[in-house]
C-alpha cells in the first residue's frame, strides 16, 4: 500500500516567485526573510522523500469558469501546463509543466465516487497558481508526479466547511489504500484572511488578524471540532471577501486528522495576507 | 440584472492581452461591440452554437463604460475579476501598489455584508 509521508498546508502567496528573484533595488526589504522560511519549510517536504504529490488548490476563474462549474475536481492527465497569461502579467509567474500521476488519479477518482464524493475530472487541465506556487515553493526541481485535486472556494454557491473536512478525511484513506509502494506527499494551500477587490485589501496585514492568530492555532493544534463550529459559509465573509480560501485549509486538517497537532508551523506577517506554513508527519517523522 | 454577464465580460477581456489594451483605450465602444459580438458566445461550445437571451441592463452597461469599478462591486460582479481586469489596465499608471491602494479608498464606503456576488 501507498504511504502518506507528508501532509503539508500553506498559504499560496503569487507574488513570492518574483519577490524570491528579484535583485538590487527590485527586491522587497521583506524577501531574504521570507526566502529563508520557505527554504526551512521545503527542508520538511524534502525530508519525506515523497515520489508522488498530491496538489489541493482552486483555479482563479482561468480554465474553470461560470458555464460549467465543478465543485471537486480531480485531475486526471499524463501532463498538467501551468500558469495563464493573466499571472505571468500580474505576477510574473513562469510558465511550467508538471508530469501527472494518473493511476492514483483514475484511483482516488474512482473510489472517490464510490466513497459519497460525486467528484469531477479533466483529461487537459492547465492549473495555476494555487499550484504552482507550492511546487514553487516546496518543490522548485518540479521533479514529481502529481495529482491536481481542484475546490471550488469562489464562486458561489460553495460546499459547506464540513464537506471539505470529509473531503481530506477521504483523500488520506484513500491515499492510504491506494495498492502502489509509494510515498506520497499530500500538499494544499489556501488562505488566512484575505480582501481581493474589496476596501480592506493591500492593507499593512492582512484584513483581520485576530482571525489569523485562531486560524494558526486550529490548524496548528488539529483543532477541527474548534473550527468548524466557528466557520460557516457566512462568517467566513467578516474577515475578509476571499477568505472562503481558508476551507482548503480545512481539508488539509482533514487530512491531517481531528487532534492531530502540526510538527511544523511558521507564520510570516506581510502586508495583505499573512503567510502560514503547515507540515504533519504521519509516523512522527520517525521514516523521515 | 445579470451578474453573469458581467462576470462574463470580466473574464473574457482579461484572458485576452488585445481586449485588454482596447476596453482601457476604448471602454464604451469596447462594452458595446461585446455586447453585440461576444456576450452570446457559449466559451465552451464551437462557434457555431450560441445563445440568443444575453445582454446587459442599462446600469450594467454604463458601469462597465465608464470603468466604473466602485459601481460593479456594488452590482455583485466578482470582485476578484474586477480587480484582475483593471490591475491590468491601470496599474501601470501608478507606483507601485498605488493603484491597489486607491481601488481600496474608492471603495471605502463599502460596509459588511458585501452584495451578494452569487450568480
Amino acid at each position: 500500500m501507498a504511504e502518506v509521508v507528508a501532509v503539508i498546508a500553506s498559504t499560496h502567496h503569487p507574488f513570492y516567485y518574483r519577490a524570491s528573484t528579484a535583485t538590487g533595488e527590485d527586491r522587497p526589504p521583506f524577501a531574504d526573510e521570507w526566502v529563508r522560511k520557505v527554504e526551512a519549510f521545503r527542508e520538511t517536504l524534502t525530508r519525506a522523500r515523497p515520489d508522488v504529490l498530491v496538489m489541493v488548490g482552486s483555479d482563479h476563474f482561468h480554465q474553470l469558469w461560470l458555464d460549467n462549474m465543478p465543485q471537486f475536481l480531480i485531475g486526471k492527465a499524463p501532463f498538467y501546463d501551468a500558469n495563464f497569461y493573466n499571472e505571468e502579467r500580474e505576477f510574473g509567474l513562469p510558465r511550467m509543466v508538471c508530469q501527472g500521476q494518473e493511476e492514483l488519479s483514475s484511483y482516488i477518482l474512482r473510489e472517490g465516487i464510490d466513497a459519497g464524493f460525486d467528484l469531477a475530472f479533466s483529461n487537459e487541465l492547465r492549473i495555476d497558481h494555487s499550484i504552482t506556487c507550492p511546487i514553487i515553493t516546496l518543490r522548485p526541481q518540479n521533479d514529481l508526479p502529481i495529482v491536481p485535486v481542484y475546490t471550488n472556494i469562489f464562486a458561489p454557491p460553495l460546499p459547506r466547511p464540513k464537506r471539505f473536512v470529509q473531503l481530506g478525511q477521504t483523500i488520506r484513506e484513500l491515499v492510504e489504500s491506494w495498492p502502489a509502494e509509494q510515498r506520497v506527499a499530500i500538499i494544499g494551500t489556501g488562505h488566512l484572511s484575505l480582501e481581493l477587490g474589496g476596501p480592506r485589501q493591500f492593507g499593512p496585514h492582512g484584513p483581520d488578524p485576530e482571525f489569523d492568530r485562531k486560524a494558526v492555532e486550529w490548524i496548528s493544534s488539529g483543532d477541527i471540532e474548534g473550527c468548524l463550529a466557528e466557520v460557516t459559509l457566512d462568517s467566513l465573509h467578516l474577515p475578509g471577501n476571499a477568505t472562503h480560501g481558508f476551507m482548503d485549509f480545512m481539508l488539509m486538517m482533514g487530512v491531517a486528522g481531528e487532534g492531530r497537532k502540526a510538527d511544523y508551523v511558521d507564520t510570516y506577517d506581510l502586508f495583505h495576507t499573512m503567510e502560514a506554513y503547515f507540515t504533519w508527519y504521519p509516523d512522527g517523522g520517525a521514516g523521515a | 440584472m445579470s451578474k453573469y454577464l458581467l462576470n462574463k465580460f470580466l473574464f473574457t477581456v482579461d484572458r485576452d492581452p488585445e481586449l485588454v489594451e482596447r476596453y482601457r483605450e476604448e471602454p464604451r465602444a469596447t462594452v458595446e461591440w461585446w455586447e453585440g459580438e461576444y456576450a452570446n458566445r457559449i466559451l465552451n461550445c464551437h462557434d457555431g452554437e450560441s445563445s440568443t437571451w444575453l445582454r446587459f441592463d442599462d446600469v450594467e452597461r454604463e458601469a462597465l463604460a465608464a470603468h466604473d469599478y466602485p459601481r460593479l462591486f456594488e452590482l455583485g460582479a466578482h470582485p476578484f475579476l474586477t480587480l484582475t481586469l483593471f490591475i491590468a489596465m491601470f496599474e501601470r499608471d501608478h507606483p507601485p501598489l498605488g493603484f491597489q491602494t486607491e481601488y481600496a479608498r474608492r471603495l471605502s464606503h463599502m460596509r459588511l455584508p458585501y452584495p451578494d456576488i452569487a450568480t
